[in-house]
């Protein structure tokens, strides 16, 4: 599908390894991932050593290297867990990262072919978006598609993309209560579209297979929302679903589109749903308060980068949803410690 | 295999909705159509000359008006619909006394899905019609209440009984609905991808509402559904459904209304003349401009509680904002004010009219 011609020198594959057997995975990425300079960063709670097949290019960050680099910060930002690729992120200075959760695997399309979802992420990330009006035949930059009748002219030379959102076959990004209800539920649809979430509308972003432009959004992906009794596995947290938000809002006020859609993923099965209900209940409830404050977030009109649209992003979280609960207040100053941390580590 | 389907069950909404179809031409696209809609009663509006007889088709049930029966119908009022345009088909909303609408060209045709299946294209869309939409917060599985589908980690449950859908947009395989300009840039390009979703349009964002495969709640939405002045004796054309689209969202935002764009598709199967197209389009094209703006910042206020009072509101503001643009759009806001009153004259009962009580249908 993918016509730009990439330069890998462009792009790092970030991997935040929450197992240590990364063999499987690794194999059934290689004739995409062998091709890219890789980071593999080891959850600092894990504890034994990684098992990396060998043919790939790439950097290993461990608890030790996050300890040096992050140093007193270490105090209010963690980077336990599917956190741990953030530290990838802190770590990387190239133009475009793409970051797939360990437990998927290369998807196959209607046709039965290899999906490629790396290409297609540095696709998305590297066409325009469409943020300002919404095209009935979606992206229109793919081939065999284009603007419809009654798209403005001027809106079609389109924004850059900040974000680039994939999709999932097999186990889909459900919440727990969902799944635990229809436990049979799985995704076998395979949707052939890319398409630009409109400017204000927000979404929730799933961090198990996404992509970005650094340069653009960088400091906006964040770990910042982190539950009391978060977990590993997608079911235990919402961090991404908090980041995301983060990243619309500073898309929409800096005028770059987020895009959702394909590539999609082959998630593996993994976990309890029901076992994770019994655990973790508290994210599915903190979405209640954490949506409507994200949809009437408005930033003033002197943000113009991502640290200064985080920075105030950070002040009314502290304002309005901290006195709340301790989680926005934790989240609220993680978030300041970030973007101090960000702006140290990538003058560096 | 579609008509086995129909003898073992009633077909959906078959006494609550109406297909309307704008003609000018003929009406054989129908036969392909058989198995799908002859339950469904039909309202034929016949554009051009009302002396031509326009045969349909046996053994479907219809009413069909000429432009001799506008007139009569309307009286006076008859100056809100178009005249050698397929506009004229909103027409036949305003006379149907059902709850749902139907509107498909006589250019359109079955679509197959990819397992070469025949698509039925008004099954979809009531399944739409019938199911709430998500405008609120965007589901990243599109729709969550299609089958195999639901919403994702993240999303509220307070949001998850969603809004109910005023209007289901399908899309074309085949010839795309292209602007002239790309139609003469890509005469070639042909609509090949099959996208199987539908999804909800999210609040605040506009879109370009194509007339070829529509379906729409009438009770919810119906009096938003005029679709301007266009064709003979006007300066633009192509750009009918594009101004009831822009009307519609900005009424269904205001009230908390949805609607669904993606499935069904439809076959179309003519490629209008693009020079043809420029001709009707090319005012439209700078005018845009200035419309998307209007539409994007217009507000309604607290008072405009029903479908009638937001499109009156709108056409005072259409007034006072575009009628420096061009006169055409004062006369366009007076003819939206008609066409509002000429739907309450003949929807005198149905529930949200201005000023009558409201007896309501539901």
């Amino acid at each position: 599908m993918s016509q730009i011609s990439i330069n890998h020198d462009e792009v790092d594959i970030v991997i935040g390894a929450l197992q240590l057997d990364l063999k499987s995975f690794m194999e059934e990425w290689r004739p995409v991932f062998s091709l890219f300079h890789l980071i593999i960063v080891k959850d600092p709670d894990l504890k034994g050593e990684l098992e990396i097949p060998a043919g790939f290019n790439f950097d290993l960050y461990t608890k030790s290297d996050i300890d040096g680099v992050v140093g007193s910060s270490s105090n209010a930002i963690s980077f336990s867990g599917y956190s741990c690729r953030y530290f990838g992120y802190l770590m990387s200075r190239k133009k475009y990262i793409i970051s797939i959760d360990d437990d998927c695997i290369p998807a196959r399309d209607s046709a039965g072919n290899f999906v490629d979802a790396v290409s297609q992420h540095i696709t998305n990330l590297s066409t325009p978006a469409t943020p300002f009006f919404f095209n009935t035949l979606y992206d229109p930059f793919c081939k065999g598609a284009d603007f419809v009748r009654g798209y403005p002219f001027s809106l079609r030379s389109g924004v850059d993309c900040g974000l680039s959102c994939g999709l999932w076959l097999n186990l889909a990004d459900l919440d727990a209560p969902t799944q635990a209800l229809k436990p049979e539920l799985r995704n076998t649809r395979y949707v052939d579209a890319v398409l630009t979430v409109p400017a204000r509308t927000m979404m929730p972003v799933s961090g198990i297979n996404i992509s970005f432009n650094r340069e653009l959004v960088g400091p906006a992906l964040l770990p910042a929302f982190r539950l009391a009794k978060e977990g590993n596995l997608r079911w235990e947290t919402v961090e991404d679903i908090w980041t995301g938000m983060c990243v619309k809002v500073v898309c929409d006020q800096l005028r770059l589109g987020v895009k959702s859609g394909l590539p999609y993923v082959w998630r593996k099965e993994r976990g309890d749903a029901i076992e994770s209900l019994k655990k973790e209940w508290e994210g599915v409830k903190l979405m209640e308060d954490v949506v409507p404050f994200f949809q009437s977030l408005r930033l003033s009109t002197s943000a113009a980068t991502a640290e200064d649209c985080l920075s105030e992003i950070a002040a009314v979280v502290k304002e309005q949803l901290a006195p709340a609960n301790p989680v926005f207040a934790r989240a609220a100053e993680t978030m300041v410690e970030w973007v101090k941390l960000w702006k140290r580590v990538q003058t560096q | 295999m579609a008509t086995a389907d129909i003898s073992k069950s009633s077909p959906p909404l078959k006494d609550e909705l109406d297909i309307v179809i704008p003609t000018i031409r003929n009406l054989d696209f129908l036969e392909m159509w058989r198995p799908f809609f002859q339950p469904y009663h039909l309202i034929i509006v016949q554009d051009g000359d009302p002396s031509k007889v326009i045969k349909v088709p046996e053994g479907f049930d219809y009413e069909l008006y000429n432009r001799n029966d506008i007139n009569k119908i309307l009286g006076p009022k008859s100056s809100c619909i178009s005249f050698k345009d397929s506009a004229c088909r909103c027409f036949g909303y305003m006379v149907s006394k059902k709850k749902y609408i139907f509107t498909i060209d006589d250019d359109c045709f079955v679509a197959k899905d990819p397992t070469g299946k025949e698509i039925n294209a008004l099954e979809q869309h009531i399944k739409n019609l019938l199911t709430p939409s998500t405008p609120f917060f965007f589901n990243t599985l599109y729709d969550p209440y299609r089958e195999g589908a639901d919403f994702v980690r993240g999303y509220p449950f307070s949001l998850r009984e969603g809004a109910p859908t005023a209007v289901s947009h399908g899309l074309w395989l085949n010839i795309p609905d292209y602007d002239a300009p790309t139609q003469l840039v890509k005469p070639r390009e042909r609509n090949t991808r099959y996208v199987d979703a539908v999804m909800t349009i999210p609040k605040g964002t506009l879109f370009p509402m194509c007339g070829m495969n529509l379906a729409f709640n009438r009770e919810l939405i119906g009096p938003a559904m005029y679709f301007g002045l266009m064709g003979d004796g006007q300066p633009i054309g192509r750009y009918d459904d594009m101004w009831a689209g822009w009307c519609t969202k900005v009424i269904c935002d205001h009230l908390g209304l949805g609607i669904k764009t993606g499935l069904p598709y439809i076959w179309h199967s003519k490629a209008s003349n693009p020079f043809v197209n420029l001709k009707k389009e090319y005012k439209g094209i700078y005018w845009q401009e200035e419309l998307i703006p209007f539409f994007q910042s217009a507000t309604l206020s607290k008072d405009a509680t029903t479908v009638q009072k937001c499109y009156l509101e709108l056409s005072k503001q259409v007034k006072a904002k575009l009628g420096k643009v061009d006169d055409y759009f004062n006369k366009l806001a007076d003819a939206m004010v008609t066409w509002v009153e000429a739907w309450d004259e003949l929807n005198p009962s149905a529930g949200g009219s201005t000023g009558v009580t409201n007896g309501s249908a539901k």
